[in-house]
């Protein structure tokens, strides 16, 4: 039988529901905490007691990215692979292969100063929606109405000394209902969708930010976009978001590759965890 | 179980479900504590990492 082994840096719901069900299941399950883990060229695969598939679920996106190459480089089969989270850790590169395997997606546009963002803003107009190119639970990610708001952001990363601060992502405003739908692929499914509706006072939609769940119907239209824009990035375990826009329909906006499913487990029918072990199984005996 | 907060002392109660990993913390002064090592007999824990700009799914 498989073993199975969940690398975290910080258990959270999801890494622990995984841990207890598939104990429950009789599967050998380690935890590993990625920051106890070193590696050198000069490593062999069996020299690590990681099991025979690795579930990547650091919190940190650097920390998961490059611990996936050395398991990569070793041998080791992870989930997700190192190139899928490379996109998905990456809202620009997300949404270029979005836009190249022609997926719906929100126009997006890229800068590479305060200037040419500037430039770029007389072009597209307000609102806008400005993101951090590597980041999440809607940190850094505002609505921008007017030139006095986009100048402060713009000068507040000038300052920043994280050089991807000088990177602008910049998005249009997406008319659509005060929620989006957060869908979890499990390899070639969609294992659960669920609307996340804003908290009060928050344009986020965020179950980080106090975002509420509610079961969403899985229809064809939405599967087939979730799954395609799944395959785009190279597929897995993903977390695919979309908005609904008024006249265009669903867009795909966001793809997370360490999906989070607390707020849709209260109200999703599949068991995630489960299918994500029994994906996991599958995966370890190709 | 409880455990005596590493800054400020007041006590934390420790669910009996958590595991070595997750994140305790103090309802007086807020610090973060990582679990590091759980038996029956006693609670290890270490100041957890801050927030990263990369963290997150």
């Amino acid at each position: 039988m498989a073993e199975l082994c969940i690398i975290y840096d910080k258990i959270r719901f999801e890494e622990k529901e995984l841990y207890d069900k598939a104990k429950k299941r009789g599967l050998d399950t380690r935890l590993i905490d990625a920051k106890s883990i070193s590696i050198g060229t000069n490593n062999k695969k069996n020299e690590f007691d990681l099991g025979d598939i690795i579930l990547q679920r650091s919190i940190s996106h650097y920390r998961g990215l490059y611990l996936t190459a050395c398991l990569e480089f070793l041998g080791f089969l992870a989930i997700n692979s190192f190139k899928v989270g490379e996109i998905c850790g990456n809202k620009l590169l997300t949404s270029i292969k979005l836009a190249k395997e022609n997926i719906p997606t929100p126009t997006t546009h890229f800068a590479f100063s305060s200037e040419s963002l500037s430039n770029l803003i007389r072009k597209t107009g307000f609102p806008i929606v400005v993101k951090p190119i590597v980041g999440s639970w809607g940190r850094g990610v505002f609505p921008l109405r007017d030139s006095e708001t986009a100048n402060m952001i713009a000068e507040l990363r000038e300052e920043d000394d994280n050089p991807l601060s000088r990177i602008y992502y910049i998005q249009e405003m997406i008319k659509r209902p005060p929620r989006d739908l957060r869908c979890i692929v499990v390899g070639d499914r969609v294992a659960a969708a669920v609307y996340r509706y804003s908290a009060d006072k928050e344009w986020r939609t965020n179950v980080s930010r106090g975002g509420r769940t509610e079961e969403a119907c899985i229809t064809k239209e939405l599967e087939d976009i979730t799954l395609k824009a799944a395959n785009a990035v190279g597929g897995g375990v993903l977390g695919v978001d979309l908005m609904e826009d008024d006249v265009r329909g669903l867009l795909v906006h966001e793809i997370n590759s360490t999906v989070e499913f607390h707020g849709a487990s209260k109200v999703a029918k599949t068991d995630i965890a489960n299918t994500i072990i029994d994906y996991s199984i599958d995966a370890a005996k190709k | 179980m409880k455990k005596d907060c590493n800054d400020c002392g007041a006590e934390i109660k420790v669910p009996n479900d958590s595991m070595v990993g997750e994140i305790i913390t103090c309802p007086d002064c807020g610090a973060n504590f990582e679990i590091i090592e759980k038996s029956e007999q006693k609670i290890d824990v270490k100041p957890a990492e801050s927030i990263g700009e990369d963290w997150g799914q």
